[in-house]
């Protein structure tokens, strides 16, 4: 840090906690990333994935198998060559049939590793891809509760990194089962050569083991930190590339590249450990591979000089031995590949295994053209957690081909409860009815399909405007798209862009303004062309002018639909068959405009204080307001 | 090459193929791709090549231990080859057998040798990376922290998560798994080639017959393996793309029971993608499996000659020994020549396109002579000003405004959707430069100012704001984290937040979730707001930043802000004229021009846009409506 900006010098009496004001990057505790070796559970539900490539596991077991035989017989083949083949006494042509076996070998070797990665490679990927499909799909299905609370960072995460070490994980596995092979293969081709040299070589591998096992406690905390000290300063990357306009807006550039700074700083020193500690497990097995080597020339030697052994079982063992470490080096780096792909897909099942929480019923209906688009709040009481209900005890009917207004201010549950028809979530008591069914009781696509909604906050996805338009309406024309765009008024702003509508939205829409983003967003509801329209605050961010514009040529789209509307402004309010008034979860009143006003409750105090908008409650009014409410 | 498969309409076209019928538009998520030049490739590497011996200690250390390493590596050979010889002959009575011990010490000593080594020069090649890594990270960081906002406009984030994150690692890796893997090879091959050729020009030969295949066959590999990294890159960055979009928007998604739709997107991109893998995987395990068999040919062939030549006394069984040892040497770095040529095809594209960031001149920066702002009566002025975004002029988004604010005066600003009021706010701060007029504070042209100056002097609360994924009172102190806690109550109370936080469980340690989604619309607002105010600037901006804040709530924040107001200007986008109407002067913004100003009661005489709005907003009657119809 800069010491010119420290606390010292600007908050004497909150020592270091205003320093600790000055971060960048979210401060979240990581995850574990290192699992236990091994988890029943996870293991299963991965093999699910892998099941339906049986016959390519099959495959490449067969072939690894294969390989590991052509690898372990070539030292066998030169062995047999030296002594046979090579000697003063050997029939002519001997050489030549070793020769031949071996391009056999050699040729086995070849297929076998061909087909061993390319099959274990593709499925490797195939069961990467199928995984992440079957997470993707889920959370197409998780309800929006959990959607709600999990960050969408977090979920991205899991469907790359985790289903990457998946990855990794399953076509190292394939591998590992050749390499505990080629051990035991070699051990056993050495015993059989001649079992006293090879008792006195295998001396090394106990020592290997404890060495081994004394370095990995070590080793696995140093990458952890530096795993965690990396994830960290790239959660900082994703912080500085999402919020860049408000970090330029506050001047932070320069205090953050600081702080990004320190945090690089820190994982560069823990990987240095870690790299540190990985490497120094090489001259380690180089010393004992050394000591092998001299065991077998000096107790070879000797044996071939007493002849107790031929030259060739001695160039034979000092292939092996070149060989015997590569599987007990590459083992312990499966081990570690191991505990990290448990950890991934502990993560992963996690993922799986949420609770869809919103399902539908086994013998749900589909919402079809012959139902109506009434809806109905039977003493509906709900709330984000149990304990404080945002809605309280609410009924309200709304006929098909209404159109009717809910008001109320900020926080008072409309948008609650026009997710509640949408049966984003269920009632905690009571009932909703759409269509004279229960929401319960009804497909949640057809209900989709029953019910078109504007969201406040517009969301538009990367592609042309016409796609962003149409949306999921793959029934709808062209002709439909520029209908709906006219209708909201949008056509001429489309029609001015570069491509029209054929122009790309960047990410979010962002070159578009808010109020036209909102356009859009209502655009692609009328194209949906359901028969409840849900408008929620769909035009906050537009003035009153345009949105004159848009009653109007609602009035006429409405027709034959329902429509619950929710607004802040009076123009908006008066045109509704029916105004429903909320007010912190309760339902206060309703009934048309004219029979508000002579109720003379809330909304006529507000009328006739000509506010403009519901949202205008001065102080005075709703705290008197609260009082009559309750 | 072969460009032809490479242009996005092939890419589509697969995809297409792949998936018929009208989905997803798909074959529309495809960015540009670039072409693929192998020339640019080697700049690339040349340059992260000069990058690495930016540290000519680490480099040269590790340079140097793989000249060790690979000396001690060959001496095993020979040490074996002796030790075969020498048992022979001891055998044969011809030698004592101590001498064997001191072939037993040199074989240990040469191998605990050649593990040093090779820790030295992997630890120095490992460190050279990751100092690089440091080095690209902060220069990327800062980078994509100061391009202004028209870069961001076009580039998408995850394009940009990519470049800092996968990218990187592949630029990383390049010292130690290409580079100096190649010296290995290299020299392993050079010196034990000479080695080979000098003991036995026949068996030398032979023993490296394979390498002018291999080295062919890891050209090929290496183009193609380039070109196929490069657009997998790109499909996997469109599948991130529609699973980001698909989480971020998931609201939508649900409103539209849309989950198929998505699906069939999501299956698109996938597919694609899985496709260029199993390319990938395919060029590299036929290229890989070849030159090991080459190899083992060449060891065959070894094996057959070297075996005649035993039996015929040319030779002696430990010089085959040394040849055969050799070659299983060999066989390691041969096959992991793979992961070298693909760590060169990595590091190219990787640094291509990392390059291309770092080396993106931004628009908007610093005059060569800037200087920071000095405020001192705080009057704004904007002359004539102009601005089309991407340069296009006849589609300009603000057209020849003119205004000026002096200290202490609010202005007001109304108009329709995309009559250009952001744009407008967003060139004051400087997010964008003009096309032409100017802007200025107190006289200075706020082009020839340093832009921390001007990002300090005006203050944008804007319109969707982001709000940082930590503690509220971090969010509020944002923009000076230095300041006391009372001073983040203070304005926390300005904005009418104070009690809101108090309501809440943590206070004013509450984590704000991403993009604060724990708060409501109106939290939200309230607390980009208080931050805003932490910055005492000489002009501050509320962009349409209260629309979610009731009218009440807002009245009490314009109260809190008199004082406030006092030193600077203030200017206010809105669509609820109460918020502007006590302001000095309102502008009517409409296709970019100012078509009406004056005060509240100046414009509602005029009689004409400003006051139909007024007219709408306190009188909506249905009379009203039907006269505005025949007006228009
Ligand atoms: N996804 C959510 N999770 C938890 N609480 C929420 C969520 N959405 C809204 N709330 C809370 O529910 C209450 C009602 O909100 P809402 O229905 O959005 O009100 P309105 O639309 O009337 O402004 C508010 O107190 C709000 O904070
Ligand atoms: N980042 C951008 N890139 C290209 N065009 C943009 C961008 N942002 C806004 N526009 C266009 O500029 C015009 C003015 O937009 P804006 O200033 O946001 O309007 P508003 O008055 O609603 O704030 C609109 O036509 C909009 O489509
Ligand atoms: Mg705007």
């Amino acid at each position: 840090m800069n010491q010119t900006r420290t606390s010292e010098s600007r908050d004497p009496h909150e020592d270091g906690r205003t320093r600790m004001r000055a971060v960048v990057g979210s401060d979240r505790i990581e995850e574990e990333i290192f699992g236990r070796v091994f988890d029943g559970k996870v293991t299963r539900r991965i093999w699910q994935f892998v099941r339906p490539y049986k016959r390519q596991v099959a495959i490449s077991v067969v072939t690894v198998v294969a390989f590991t035989c052509s690898q372990l017989s070539i030292p066998l083949l030169i062995r047999y060559a030296i002594d046979n083949g090579m000697t003063p006494d050997a029939p002519p042509g001997i050489l030549l049939k070793i020769v031949a076996l071996f391009a056999l070998v050699v040729a086995t070797n070849f297929v076998a590793s061909l087909v061993q990665e390319s099959v274990t490679g593709r499925m490797a990927e195939n069961v990467l891809f199928d995984i992440r499909r079957a997470m993707f799909g889920h959370l197409q299905r998780v309800s929006l509760s959990f959607m709600d609370k999990t960050e969408v960072g977090r979920l991205m995460s899991r469907l790359q990194g985790d289903v990457n070490s998946m990855q990794e994980f399953l076509e190292t596995s394939v591998l590992a089962i050749g390499d505990i092979l080629l051990l035991f293969g070699i051990v056993a081709a050495m015993l059989w050569l001649d079992w006293q040299l090879a008792l006195m070589v295998l001396t090394v591998i106990p020592i290997l083991l404890v060495v081994r096992i004394l370095w990995l406690t070590r080793a696995r905390a140093a990458f952890m930190a530096a795993h965690e000290a990396n994830s960290i300063t790239n959660g900082a990357l994703a912080e500085a590339i999402h919020g860049v306009r408000a970090v330029q807006a506050m001047d932070r550039a320069s205090l953050n590249a600081e702080l990004y700074g320190e945090l690089v700083d820190n994982t560069l020193n823990a990987q240095l450990r870690a790299s540190k500690l990985a490497q120094i497990m090489i001259p380690i097995v180089d010393a004992l591979t050394g000591s092998a080597m001299g065991v077998v020339a000096v107790a070879g030697g000797l044996m071939v000089a007493s002849q107790r052994i031929e030259v060739g079982v001695m160039v034979a063992f000092l292939f092996y031995i070149q060989r015997f470490f590569d599987p007990i080096r590459s083992l312990t780096m499966q081990y570690s590949v191991m505990q990290r792909a448990m950890a991934s897909g502990h993560r992963l099942t996690e993922v799986l295994d949420v609770e869809v929480g919103v399902e539908d019923a086994p013998d749900a209906h589909s919402l079809g053209e012959d139902d109506d688009g009434s809806v109905e709040f039977r003493n509906v009481t709900f709330g984000y957690n149990r304990e404080n209900p945002v809605l309280k005890d609410v009924n309200f009917r709304v006929n098909s081909g209404e159109t009717v207004a809910l008001i109320g201010p900020t926080g008072s549950g409309k948008s609650s409860s026009m997710a509640l028809i949408h049966r984003f979530y269920d009632v905690q008591d009571g009932a909703v009815l759409v269509g004279g069914h229960d929401v319960r009781n009804v497909t949640q696509d057809s209900l989709g399909r029953h019910i078109a909604m504007v969201l406040q906050e517009p969301y538009l996805f990367t592609g042309s405007v016409r796609d962003n338009i149409r949306y999921a309406s793959d029934w709808a024309d062209d002709e439909a798209v520029v209908e709906a765009a006219i209708a909201v008024g949008a056509h001429e702003f489309i029609e001015a862009l570069p491509q029209g509508y054929d122009t790309m939205l960047a990410e979010r829409g962002s070159n578009l303004s808010l109020g036209q983003r909102q356009l859009l967003s209502f655009a692609r509801a009328l194209v949906a062309d359901a028969k409840i329209l849900v408008l929620d605050e769909a035009t906050a961010n537009i003035d009153s002018y345009t949105e004159m514009q848009i009653q109007k040529a609602l009035q006429r789209l409405l027709e034959g639909r329902t429509g619950l509307v929710i607004a802040h402004r009076l123009a908006t309010i008066r045109n509704a068959d029916r105004i429903i008034v909320l007010q912190q979860g309760r339902l206060v009143e309703q009934g048309d405009h004219a029979k508000l006003i002579e109720h003379g409750g809330l909304y006529a105090q507000l009328y006739q204080l000509n506010y403009a908008s519901f949202d205008d409650l001065p102080d005075e009014l709703s705290d008197e307001d609260r009082t009559l409410a309750t | 090459m072969e460009a032809a498969t490479l242009n996005p309409q092939a890419i589509t076209k697969m995809t297409n193929t792949a998936h018929s019928g009208r989905e997803a538009g798909a074959d529309r998520l495809f960015r540009r791709t670039s072409s693929v030049d192998p020339h640019v490739g080697l700049g690339a590497i040349a340059r992260i090549t000069r990058m690495a011996f930016r540290y000519p200690l680490r480099a040269g250390l590790a340079l140097a231990a793989t000249v060790a390493a690979v000396l001690m590596q060959l001496s095993i050979p020979v040490i074996l080859g002796r030790a075969v010889d020498r048992a022979q002959a001891v055998a044969e009575a011809k030698a004592e057998p101590e001498t064997l011990y001191r072939i037993a010490l040199l074989l240990f000593l040469a191998s605990v040798a050649r593990g040093i080594f090779t820790l030295i020069q992997n630890y120095s090649a490992e460190s050279v990376g990751h100092l690089m890594a440091r080095d690209i990270r902060n220069a990327v960081y800062g980078k994509i922290q100061n391009l202004p906002f028209s870069f961001h406009d076009r580039t998408h984030s995850g394009d940009l998560i990519t470049v800092g994150m996968l990218d990187l690692e592949g630029v990383r890796m390049y010292f130690s798994t290409a580079l100096v893997r190649t010296v290995l090879l290299g020299l392993l091959i050079g010196l034990g080639a000479t080695l080979l050729l000098s003991t036995n020009l026949t068996l030398g030969l032979l023993a490296l017959s394979f390498v002018p295949f291999a080295g062919w066959r890891s050209t090929v590999m290496r183009l193609a393996l380039r070109r196929t990294w490069l657009v997998l890159q790109e499909r996997l960055g469109v599948l991130s793309q529609v699973m980001e979009e698909n989480l971020a928007g998931i609201r939508v998604v649900r409103a539209f029971a849309a989950s198929e739709h998505e699906i069939t997107k999501f299956e698109a991109a996938s597919k694609s993608a899985l496709q260029l893998s199993h390319e990938r995987i395919e060029t590299r395990v036929n290229n890989t499996s070849a030159m090991t068999l080459a190899f083992f040919a060449a060891m065959g062939l070894v094996l057959y000659f070297g075996g005649r030549q035993v039996t015929s006394g040319e030779i002696s069984l430990g010089t085959l020994a040394t040849f055969l040892t050799f070659m299983s040497i060999l066989q390691m770095p041969v096959r992991q020549m793979g992961m070298m040529v693909n760590g060169y095809a990595r590091a190219s594209t990787c640094g291509a396109r990392l390059f291309a960031l770092i080396d993106h001149e931004s628009k908007v920066e610093n005059a060569p002579d800037a200087r920071d702002l000095k405020i001192s009566e705080g009057t704004l002025r904007l002359e004539n000003v102009s601005f089309a975004y991407n340069g296009n002029s006849d589609r300009q988004a603000v057209s020849g405004i003119s205004f000026e604010a002096r200290k202490g005066e609010t202005v007001g600003i109304v108009g329709p959707p995309g009559s250009g009021k952001t744009t407008l706010m967003h060139l004051i701060p400087r997010f964008y430069d003009p096309a032409a007029g100017s802007i200025c504070i107190d006289g200075q042209d706020i082009r020839g100012a340093t832009l921390s100056s001007v990002r300090q002097a005006v203050a944008v609360v804007q319109q969707d704001s982001f709000l940082f994924t930590t503690s509220i009172e971090n969010n509020i102190a944002y923009a000076d984290p230095f300041t006391r806690s009372h001073q983040i109550r203070d304005v926390a109370e300005s904005a009418q937040l104070h009690d809101s936080v108090l309501g809440l469980p943590g206070k004013y340690g509450t984590i704000v979730g991403e993009r604060g989604v724990s708060l409501s619309g109106g939290q939200r607002q309230r607390l980009s707001i208080a931050r805003t105010l932490m910055m005492k600037p000489a002009v501050l901006i509320f962009d349409d930043s209260t629309a979610a804040i009731d009218a009440g709530t807002e009245s009490r924040i314009r109260t809190a802000l008199k004082a406030y107001a006092k030193d600077r200007v203030t200017l206010i986008v809105a669509h609820r004229l109460a918020s502007l109407m006590h302001a000095d002067r309102i502008l009517f913004i409409e296709h970019g021009r100012i078509v009406e100003q004056g005060s509240h009661d100046e414009l509602l005489r005029l009689g004409g846009r400003y006051n139909d709005l007024h007219e709408l907003q306190m009188h909506p009657s249905a009379e009203m409506l039907v006269r505005k119809e025949d007006g228009r």
